[in-house]
């Protein structure tokens, strides 16, 4: 049952979301006739089989933004150029210009190159490159995902071990409830709520948080003032994303523990004397944990669909209210380049999660 | 069947084992509180958003033939108050739900023809096709979700189909796996094997055993599909790529919250088209919880 010998056929019967067997990115499976009991691949060999696999991913990436941006748009031009009154010879100009009276594969190979060497073209709406537009927004959207990551994951880990280990209990039903109810709520409408009673303030009582953007433009932008500011900036846009995502977080980590309920080697501890708690601590949660890991890494394709909403809720000057920006126009190279980024960002994960479970899993470790 | 079971049952009402099994899920289903919580939030909704057009006509919805005032509070008139165009928020809710759960039904019934019709095509196929299917399958997992289904209604055009397409073009993959490993299981089963032995070609054998035989699991995963169709309905309309001029509960946030609503403070026209959401959501969920644990052995056993 390790991520590196699912072969192509082998999984579970009627196998749910949560306990479906976690498949990495694909490269060429590693084991095919051999099954389940397929010898690990030594480290390099490992190393290469999923690199290779996160490179095709990319490149699948690329097809479809080319296919998506490139392809099915009816007229670039005239999307452009509407509302603007252009003759017929410079919307011409501009094809040529563009390079659309090229065939279908010369465009796809520059595009390739151009992409590869980061030229991710040019905005429509700002009229400067999506690169350094993307490179600019990046910082604020890692900070806004990685501290909700951060603070959702253990939390979610936490409430999820300790829910079920007591199966059923009345812990269990509050937890599961609440996290039941907050998957159900629209992000954005959540951020909604959470913007008025904090910051527009209910009734008589005013806000006492910023409605948004990442700092204010009237205090110092450098020094200890800067960084208070932008943390307090931070908080509901965090909590909003903290509250959709942590619930995922929850239901992985309990299955994952009820998974282990029954196992000998937790009988084994207990009839060693130790207490219920440091079973649960030391002999269940690191087994629980090992499957989760994988989970919550391959799940993060839903914090990066919750900042789109998040930010553009509240205007943190990140992706993802680029993202949103781009698509009133709609601006289309601006489009791809955050579809891009987000996807690599996302498969560069997942590779991490993969060589991370390797190093992690002790059953590797002891060899 | 009949003839050969008939004079073992003489007399009694001869049930075809299929009914038999329906009416021990009903009973089962029954038992969870939850799951009927969630039925009837959503049998609500759904006479609802059937009977609205008996009530509710463009002369309450039309922004250019409505008096109402403007962002009124909740009154004796207008329950829930009005928008920033004088119509009352109630019947906007009310009429809202049609369009809501009907993309939200299409997109799912979408997302399940192509994930059952690519599971069952790749656990059929179990060659080079359905590994290159699974691959597929696996690519699109990795993919971030609301980035490609913003940019793909974003390429194909306001409006309800192209938000349609865009969800059922994120949505499929987790079908497909579970519809190729369940496609798996029946035609390890002696029926399938009988069948091919008897001359059944491939088409032959994917319609008439392994799709009779997928079809429950089918379903019990739309009821999971559509609440997360919903969900992603609601935020692409909400981030303007629905159409401006319908009403549906995305669109009504939409409007509240860059419309003005918002800073006046308007709680009734913002309050209400979330919670619809969210109870919609809920109920399909429990419903869809509930179901796969009647379903599934495994899970009878564990509170």
């Amino acid at each position: 049952m390790t991520v590196s010998s699912v072969a192509p056929g082998a999984d579970g019967v009627g196998a749910d979301a949560v306990e479906a067997e976690p498949v990495p990115p694909p490269g060429p499976g590693p084991a095919t006739a051999a099954g389940r009991r397929a010898p690990r691949l030594p480290w390099p060999g490992y190393l290469g089989t999923k690199l290779v696999g996160a490179v095709v991913s990319f490149f699948v990436v690329l097809v479809i933004g080319f296919v998506l941006f490139n392809l099915m748009p009816a007229d670039p031009v005239r999307t452009m150029t509407r509302g603007r009154p252009v003759s017929p010879e410079q919307m011409a100009q501009l094809r040529v210009q563009l390079g659309l009276n090229r065939p279908v594969w010369a465009r796809f190979l520059s595009y390739l190159n151009d992409t590869v060497h980061g030229n991710l073209g040019y905005s429509w709406q700002y009229q400067q490159s999506v690169g350094s537009l993307v490179m600019s927004r990046l910082g604020p959207t890692l900070l806004l995902m990685g501290t909700s990551f951060l603070i959702s994951v253990v939390l979610g880990l936490w409430l999820g071990m300790r829910s079920g280990w007591r199966a059923g209990s009345l812990f269990d039903r509050l937890t599961s409830g609440t996290a039941l109810a907050l998957w159900s709520v629209p992000t954005f409408w959540l951020g909604m709520i959470l913007l008025i009673v904090f910051s527009v303030g209910i009734g008589p009582v005013s806000g006492i948080l910023p409605a948004g953007g990442m700092s204010d433009p009237t205090l110092s932008q450098t020094g200890m003032v800067h960084y208070l500011d932008v943390a307090r900036h931070l908080i509901l846009p965090a909590v909003t994303l903290v509250l959709v995502a942590y619930a995922q977080y929850v239901t992985i980590m309990r299955s994952s523990i009820i998974e282990q309920l029954g196992s000998p080697y937790l009988l084994t501890a207990r009839a060693k004397g130790l207490s219920d708690a440091a079973v649960r601590r030391k002999h269940a949660a690191p087994n629980a944990l090992l499957p989760s890991m994988t989970m919550i890494f391959m799940q993060l394709g839903l914090l990066v669909s919750g900042a789109v909403t998040v930010e553009t809720v509240y205007s943190w000057p990140g992706l993802g209210y680029l993202t949103y920006e781009a698509l009133k126009i709609p601006d289309l190279p601006l489009l791809q380049g955050t579809f891009i980024v987000f996807s690599a960002s996302v498969i560069i994960m997942n590779l991490l999660a993969d060589l991370l479970y390797r190093v992690l899993d002790p059953r590797v470790r002891a060899t | 069947m009949t003839a050969l079971d008939a004079p073992a049952a003489a007399g009694a009402a001869v049930r075809p084992p299929r009914f038999e099994s329906a009416r021990r899920f009903a009973r089962a289903f029954l038992r969870r509180r939850s799951g009927i919580a969630g039925l009837a939030v959503l049998a609500a909704f759904t006479v609802l958003a059937l009977v609205a057009p008996l009530f509710i006509g463009p002369d309450q919805l039309d922004v250019t033939r409505v008096n109402g005032p403007l962002l009124a509070s909740p009154s004796a008139h207008y329950p829930l108050g009005t928008d920033q165009a004088g119509r009352s928020v109630l019947l906007m809710l009310i009429y809202g739900s049609r369009e809501s759960l009907r993309v939200g039904v299409i997109a799912t019934l979408l997302t399940l023809v192509i994930g059952s019709g690519i599971g069952i095509v790749a656990g059929h196929y179990g060659g080079l096709v359905g590994r290159l299917l699974m691959h597929l399958t696996d690519w699109f997992i990795a993919l971030p979700g609301m980035p490609l289904a913003i940019s793909l209604a974003a390429v194909l055009g306001q409006g309800e189909t192209s938000i349609t397409i865009a969800i059922a073009v994120t949505s499929w993959t987790g079908t497909a796996r579970l519809i190729r490993a369940q496609t798996l299981a029946v035609e390890a089963r002696p029926f399938v094997e009988r069948a091919r032995a008897l001359g059944a070609g491939h088409g032959q054998i994917m319609q008439r055993q392994v799709l009779p035989n997928v079809m429950p699991l089918i379903l019990v995963s739309s009821t999971l599909t559509i609440a997360g169709a919903m969900l992603s309905e609601a935020t692409l309309t909400f981030l303007g790529l629905g159409d401006p001029t319908s009403v549906t509960w995305g669109e009504m946030l939409n409007q509240a919250f860059f419309n003005g609503a918002f800073t006046a403070d308007a709680w009734w026209y913002i309050l209400p088209p979330g919670l619809a959401i969210l109870l919609v959501v809920l109920g399909f969920t429990l419903v869809g919880r509930a179901v796969e644990t009647v379903l599934d052995p495994r899970m009878q056993e564990r509170p």
